[in-house]
């Protein structure tokens, strides 16, 4: 009784903010969205956890200073607005009045300062504040951020689970925040949805949180995630209507198949942020591969318009580069390596490599992390058998086996799938920069791959806010990784949102998922 | 007072094995290519190189070999299985989080399995060759040959998707409200797939064996003479015969106790059921090592323990075992 007349109170305080929105869609308040995530998070505390994982429910407890959309703008969300100085040094946000964490102490801006400084510190990506040094408060709402250089990832590092704001009241209280124990219950966060229940292996459950800083929102009254690892059950269950949406759905056949259930939309907006990108990583600096002509010549022979319509079923375009194709700064226009055997085998045979008796020029291996990776690899092999060139493919039991090998150089051509991270400094530099071939650390620049002009490249791109000249730089960057080809990229993983018709305003931002779903409403 | 000495035995033998098994996997694990830093970054997306060393420090996986298995094992010599690398939790109370569900599933299916079995046994044992013995004899073959996630997969396509009568996997619906009935309602309906699909592979087991252990037995002259006693069929099958083939089949059943366990990773994979299984691939996939070894060392217990008990119901059923020293 007691419920249905909070309930109501909700529903008639809302009725008046509807009003204003024009007779679009009568949004039905209330309800329960069941949605799968793929593993057990670690804990629930995105400042001191990256991945998905934790990123999809640290996304609703925690609430970050901006939101973005699917086009890359930046919106406001606990900032309501910010400005960034002339000199590109100076940050200064100013916060929404009268936000409150879950606990109903306010959000001031020391915990601003607070969360830089904690992410900071214990986040795996350093780039994303390593230019911050320090974050000034000059008052409860305005929070000042100093750098030593332009930083032009800031904003994009200050959005979805890349910065979450954390109590200082809470986490600040002299323990690890890596292992506080209130990472994985009686969190107190500051994002749409409060925690009622994390267990492991099973679900993470959330509600509503009355003091949300948005006024009228979230819609739903509960979300709970259910931790389905096997990909075919989760596809059952979306199709027989137990899940109403899962994100980073990306199995081809699975795809195709909920594609064809009227029940459901798949979809593949958002993501971009993430950015997904599978390459063949060539080892640079020892063997065959290190002849840039062997490289060439490898790129000319791989179809890979075979390997999207035969491998990826189509749910998937391609990708020419290293950074994905969905942010601003792709360059579509360098060169695409389509399958040319007859360029290939001149390639090689002008570089000196003749065919024996067999008709072989040379062997290679070429490796694969994880079972999803294993097609790609087995395909090099027969392709590349056509210019002569014969290839075992090396298989690892699992991850870390494989992490081990490529991390520490010991390959001549790997599969891979390296995520951009929102603006390049913080997920593309790493791949290329010859400051970071740092044995033993996977996805540092294992190919070993070393270009004056590239580095140069980088540290003036990542150095300035002006995004023409960005996309100017990054421009001649991709031309010259396409000729040199420390890799050859191949596709963005096709991460899909699946979700049930019945759900509305599914997320569709560059974040996918991992994005606040406050808006998010389901139709009766 | 010969049982006590055999317990007694039996305990130190356990307690030698125990440690061997300690030693024995922990080397293994150490010789595994990849640590927890590794999967750290993979399931960041990456991280850059302080924040591995970082890891590798905070965990002690800088320090040499022999210094850490000495470490690990004064650790669980004072019974302490240490802390989860992923999960930042003692090891002990994430085993004891998660055994119920295996305890219930693997049970659920063994009983399952024992009491369908023997009685498919017993009935194609008592007509050979007959048409449904035949047909008992296939399926059970079936179940037997077909891997175990496949079997759940498609079970959850006919009775999850096509038929939907069943859910698609867990163990409890968080969204069903209501009484300790309505709750225990939900729980058997999430249980009737994972248990199902578990018992497949030892139902083939169980009913073979007892169907050879029972025609063996029929034979016997001492069914021979309680039928010249007159005896009705019914009473000589399920009185006398069965109780004599019964031996094998609970010897197997003890044996296979560990089977049970490892064939519960699979099925908890497939129907998410929130067990051991479960925290077992999770905790490997993460080379999340306290966790790993303390499960093992909690199966081999268990199994011993398992085989302990099977001796002792196998002198309950049958006196001639063990009379002899």
């Amino acid at each position: 009784m007691r419920q249905s007349i909070k309930k109501l109170v909700v529903a008639t305080a809302m009725a008046s903010v509807l009003c204003g929105m024009a007779a679009a869609q009568e949004v039905t308040k209330g309800g329960t969205l069941t949605m799968a995530i793929q593993q057990t998070p670690r804990h629930l505390n995105p400042a001191v956890q990256s991945g998905t994982a934790t990123g999809q429910p640290g996304t609703q407890l925690f609430a970050s200073l901006l939101r973005y959309d699917d086009g890359w703008a930046p919106q406001p969300y606990l900032a309501e607005s910010w400005n960034v100085s002339e000199d590109g040094l100076t940050v200064t946000i100013n916060l929404v009045k009268g936000a409150t964490f879950h606990d109903g102490k306010p959000i001031t801006s020391e915990d601003v300062a607070f969360s830089i400084d904690t992410v900071k510190a214990n986040h795996p990506f350093k780039s994303m504040f390593a230019p911050v040094e320090s974050v000034e408060t000059p008052d409860a709402n305005t929070a000042v951020i100093k750098l030593s250089k332009p930083h032009p990832a800031l904003l994009l590092a200050m959005s979805s689970q890349l910065l979450s704001i954390i109590p200082k009241h809470v986490y600040g209280d002299g323990q690890d925040p890596k292992s506080h124990p209130q990472n994985s219950e009686n969190v107190v966060g500051s994002g749409p949805f409060k925690l009622v229940e994390f267990k492991r292996d099973q679900h993470v459950i959330l509600e509503r949180y009355d003091g949300y800083f948005l006024e009228g929102l979230p819609y739903l009254d509960k979300i709970v995630m259910r931790i389905i690892k096997d990909e075919s059950a989760r596809t059952i269950a979306l199709e027989n209507g137990e899940l109403m949406v899962s994100g980073f759905e990306q199995n081809p056949r699975d795809l195709n198949r909920m594609k064809k259930n009227e029940n459901l939309d798949v979809s593949n907006a958002g993501y971009a942020a993430i950015g997904p990108v599978n390459w063949l990583a060539f080892n640079t600096k020892d063997g065959k591969t290190a002849d840039v002509k062997v490289r060439q010549a490898i790129a000319y022979a791989i179809d890979r318009n075979f390997i999207l319509k035969a491998l990826m079923r189509g749910t998937i375009g391609a990708a020419k580069t290293g950074i994905h194709p969905g942010s601003p700064f792709y360059n579509d226009g360098v060169e695409a390596y389509d399958l040319d055997l007859d360029k290939a085998n001149k390639i090689l045979e002008d570089a000196g490599y003749k065919k024996d008796a067999n008709g072989v020029r040379f062997a290679l291996t070429v490796d694969y992390g994880w079972p999803a990776m294993k097609p790609f690899a087995e395909y090099v092999k027969p392709a590349l058998k056509k210019v002569g060139i014969d290839v075992t493919v090396r298989s690892s039991a699992d991850f870390p086996t494989w992490a081990k090998r490529i991390s520490n150089h010991d390959f001549e051509m790997t599969m891979d799938n390296v995520f951009n991270w929102g603006d390049p400094v913080i997920g593309v530099h790493r791949t290329y920069n010859s400051q970071n071939i740092k044995k033993g650390v996977i996805w540092s620049n294992t190919q070993q791959y070393s270009n004056a002009r590239v580095d140069e490249l980088m540290a003036l791109a990542g150095s300035t806010n002006d995004i023409d000249e960005r996309k100017k730089y990054y421009a001649e960057f991709q031309e010259i990784l396409a000729n040199e080809l420390p890799l050859y990229p191949l596709f963005p993983s096709p991460y899909h949102t699946v979700s049930n018709k019945k759900v509305m305003n599914a997320p569709n931002s560059i974040w996918g998922t991992s994005s606040p779903l406050d808006k998010v409403w389901v139709k009766q | 007072m010969a049982i006590f000495i055999m317990i007694l035995q039996r305990l130190f033998y356990a307690a030698m094995l125990l440690i061997a098994v300690l030693v024995l996997n922990f080397s293994m694990l150490h010789l595994a290519p990849g640590d927890i830093a590794d999967t750290i970054a993979q399931a960041s997306g990456g991280a850059d190189a302080e924040v591995l060393e970082q890891i590798r420090k905070d965990y002690g996986l800088d320090q040499p070999f022999l210094v850490q298995l000495g470490q690990y094992i004064g650790k669980v010599l004072s019974f302490d299985l240490g802390h989860s690398f992923f999960y930042n939790q003692p090891v002990t109370s994430l085993i004891f989080e998660k055994v119920p569900a295996t305890l219930l599933l693997v049970i659920t299916a063994q009983v399952f399995a024992l009491i369908v079995g023997v009685l498919l046994g017993v009935f194609s044992a008592r007509n050979p060759n007959g048409l449904l013995s035949h047909f008992v004899t296939f399926t059970a073959l079936f179940g037997y040959a077909a891997p175990v996630f496949w079997t759940g997969i498609l079970l959850l396509i006919a009775f999850s998707l096509k038929i939907q009568i069943f859910p698609s996997g867990g163990m409890f619906d968080v969204t069903v409200e209501g009484g300790f009935f309505a709750q225990a309602w939900d729980l058997v309906k999430h249980m009737v797939l994972p248990v199902f699909t578990l018992s497949t592979i030892f139902l083939a087991l169980y009913s073979r064996l007892c169907r050879a252990s029972m025609m063996e037995v029929l034979g016997s002259d001492f069914i021979r003479t309680a039928k010249a006693k007159g005896l009705s069929e019914n009473e000589i099958i399920y009185k006398h015969a069965l109780k004599n083939s019964l031996s094998p089949v609970v010897t197997l059943a003890g044996i296979q106790f560990s089977a049970v366990v490892s064939g519960a990773v699979l099925v908890e994979a497939v129907f998410s059921w929130p067990g051991l299984g479960s925290l077992a691939l999770q905790s490997i996939i993460a080379r999340d090592t306290p966790t790993i070894l303390g499960i093992l060392f909690f199966s081999a217990l268990v199994v011993i323990v398992g085989n302990l008990i099977t001796d002792m119901i196998l002198r309950l059923i049958d006196p001639r075992v063990g009379s002899k020293g």
